[in-house]
């Protein structure tokens, strides 16, 4: 990747150096917080415990919830497909659904029920996001998923496009338990970690809470605006 | 539009607002709203005070090593593919911006909601290239159509605004056909945007926080308008007040979970999005091309100096949603895009006293901003200290701070505004009272419910009991 260019730097931070009273600096250790109230919310629930807030918070985020194992997750999933309505589905090219025992589902029940399945595709850069604006369904992936808030944690990918969690309007998203943390400081820090190991991070990583919505008409809740109309997590016992 | 919205006085402005009785009942239900989901999610949070303090500490160490940190963000944007400018003025960042949109021949630039390009006047300069401009966030959009009306409210731009006005906007400009009720506007707005950002050459975004130490930017919305924006047009370009930085994501994550709550009640909005750099090698969707814009326009005279707090700020709002002013006057009298008690700190600092010297005065200096503050800005200690500076450089105030209190209707001077006060002074604690008992009070009375309950007010006051007493009754 080629390195981007930067304007104008030296004189803006002189500027903000002499200001503050010294010569600008470079360098600097990473700072040690007085506080750290983060670490105390959920702190000793189990992961039972954390599908259960997370359960309750998906009442608050207009979210459907499905609690399932891999193997009631084909019927479970066919079930929210039919109640969403099928026509079309977008999924991303991921080697999990296969892993989940999908595959049947996906490429022989969904073609003979009239349900048309579109797997991203790389190499046609077009066609996929032609498909993510049609299709009636996308499905996605959660890798990091906050108990708190109902969050899912989407990292992009060239098979993984942004347009899959957006553009449908259905949203799925499936939750491996595994991936079930307290809240966002967790998975605040396990990317930080990356960037500090060196790891390339994901061009867009997505914390995703539910569907769009706005209140922006006299403070009125509307659910559906840009993104998703409508969305269901479902979580997969995978330990 | 620039910063300042407005070349009517100060004093019109304000008897002007007064009168839209909409509006007033819009933004007083609204605070309401407001308030009680925030004070409901710190309350469920826990540590609220704890939680402040570290917001307050980040964005203090943040502040006094910001070149440190500034000079980190651009060299990992950089690493990432991306361009960065440093715009020392307005006219330098809208000049630049012209620049990648002539390059790009660019004739559709779709934007989520920013107000730091509003302060820039940013659509005016590519208007000017002869761009279409389209805002994507529902409230900025209606207002765009509207003939461009500045926001009302920094987080709800289109506050002041009921459903039929903006329905009958959508029909008079567009000729929208539907009825009024807001998930049918919605509707209609999404179907109608949809195929601009399929068909936008370039998307623009503000920027909540940026994080230096991996070169991203965190995006915050509810409607996912700034994850299409920035997913489908070929280059992006994201616009920043420079103190807007967090060293990690760590930090990120906290400001976050204390923007999100403040702001509208939230645990966090539907979508916090964190883009870095360019897209990676085969992604289909992404920019191309990315060029962060870093704006100082007078920030850097704010550093070092008495009212350096209030760059702490992170746009939530809740002041502008806890100011008795703002309740009674609404966004409109500021003549700012900044509205409230941050929008009279800031405005005088960013824009000059000649332009806002009267707005320090829109304060009952009552301290209510200063405690719903997540990351304790001492907002009304710093609207007193503007009316020293104000005093010490004209030699007298510019406005009458008990006429003006009489004009927004917060005086005690008249018996009926007294009975009124004394009748709300029940129904307003509500929201903090349990078993007769204001146990988490609002404003003056917050340092007293910290340690101990305050009896709330009788249903009954004082005048009306001594009434009933005349008359008879038994208490």
């Amino acid at each position: 990747m080629m390195a981007g260019t930067i304007e104008n730097r030296d004189v803006f931070l002189s500027k903000i150096a002499k200001q503050l009273g010294r010569v600008p600096k470079t360098e600097m250790e990473r700072p040690t917080w007085q506080y750290q109230p983060q670490d105390r919310v959920l702190k000793e629930a189990t992961k039972d415990e954390l599908v259960e807030v997370l359960v309750e918070q998906c009442k608050n985020i207009h979210t459907d919830i499905v609690l399932t194992n891999t193997a009631n997750l084909p019927a479970d999933l066919q079930k929210v497909i039919e109640n969403y309505g099928g026509q079309s589905v977008i999924t991303w090219k991921d080697k999990r659904f296969k892993r989940f025992g999908l595959s049947s589902l996906m490429t022989e029940q969904w073609p003979q029920a009239n349900i048309q399945l579109y797997e991203w595709d790389s190499k046609q850069p077009e066609e996929n996001i032609r498909q993510a604006e049609k299709a009636n369904i996308g499905i996605t992936i959660s890798e990091i998923t906050l108990a708190e808030s109902g969050t899912a944690v989407l990292f992009s990918s060239k098979d993984k496009g942004r347009s899959v969690s957006f553009l449908p309007e259905n949203s799925i998203i499936l939750i491996p338990k595994s991936t079930i943390v307290p809240r966002m400081t967790q998975a605040a820090r396990l990317i930080s970690e990356k960037v500090r190991t060196g790891e390339q991070i994901a061009s867009c990583i997505n914390f995703i809470t539910g569907p769009s919505n706005s209140a922006d008409i006299e403070m009125i809740l509307i659910v559906g605006v840009h993104g998703p109309m409508k969305a269901t997590y479902i979580v997969i016992e995978d330990q | 539009m620039s910063m300042k919205t407005s070349d009517d006085r100060f004093n019109h402005r304000v008897s002007k607002e007064l009168e839209n009785t909409f509006m007033r009942g819009a933004v007083s239900s609204a605070q309401e709203r407001f308030q009680t989901r925030r004070l409901k999610q710190a309350d469920e949070l826990g540590h609220w005070e704890e939680w402040r303090s570290h917001g307050e500490e980040i964005r203090k160490h943040v502040l006094a090593n910001l070149d440190y940190y500034l000079y980190q963000l651009s060299e990992n944007v950089s690493k990432r593919g991306g361009h960065v400018y440093f715009a020392q003025t307005a006219k330098e960042a809208t000049d630049y911006i012209q620049s990648i949109a002539k390059k790009n021949k660019a004739a559709k630039i779709v934007k989520s909601k920013s107000m730091v390009t509003e302060e820039i006047d940013l659509n005016a300069a590519l208007e000017e290239l002869g761009c279409e401009v389209i805002e994507t966030d529902l409230g900025e959009y209606i207002l765009q159509v509207d003939d461009h009306e500045p926001p009302s409210h920094i987080v709800a731009p289109a506050l002041h605004k009921n459903k039929e006005q903006i329905r009958d906007i959508f029909k008079e400009k567009q000729g929208y056909a539907k009825s009024e009720k807001p998930e049918e506007i919605a509707l209609y707005v999404r179907e109608k945007l949809r195929n601009e950002y399929l068909t936008a050459d370039i998307g623009i975004t503000g920027c909540n926080f940026a994080i230096a130490e991996s070169g991203s930017i965190t995006l915050v919305t509810n409607e996912g308008n700034a994850d299409l924006v920035t997913a489908l047009p070929k280059t992006q370009i994201t616009v920043m007040g420079m103190e807007r930085i967090v060293p990690t994501f760590e930090e990120m994550e906290v400001l976050v979970s204390l923007l999100t709550r403040s702001a509208v009640g939230q645990k966090l909005t539907s979508y916090i999005t964190t883009l870095t750099g360019i897209k990676d090698e085969g992604d289909t969707d992404g920019p191309e091309e990315f060029h962060l814009v870093i704006v100082d326009n007078g920030r850097s005279n704010i550093l070092g100096s008495e009212f350096q707090p209030i760059l702490q700020c992170i746009r939530c709002a809740a002041c502008v949603n806890a100011c008795p002013v703002y309740r009674h006057v609404g966004g409109h009298s500021y003549g700012s895009i900044y509205s409230g008690p941050v929008g009279v700190v800031l405005s005088p600092l960013l824009g000059g006293y000649e332009d806002f010297k009267e707005l320090p005065y829109a304060s009952t200096l009552c301290g209510a901003c200063t405690d719903a503050c997540p990351v304790k800005i001492p907002l009304h200690q710093l609207i007193h200290r503007h009316r020293q500076v104000i005093v010490e450089n004209e030699g007298k105030a510019p406005v009458s701070e008990k006429l003006l209190m009489k004009a927004f209707g917060l005086g005690a001077s008249s018996p009926t505004l007294y009975k009124m006060a004394t009748k709300m002074a029940s129904p307003a604690m509500a929201p903090f009272t349990k078993d007769q008992k204001i146990s988490n009070g609002p404003g003056p009375l917050k340092a007293w419910t910290e340690a101990r309950d305050f009896p709330a007010p009788n249903k009954d006051n004082f005048r009306d009991w001594f009434k009933h007493r005349q008359k008879g009754g038994d208490e």
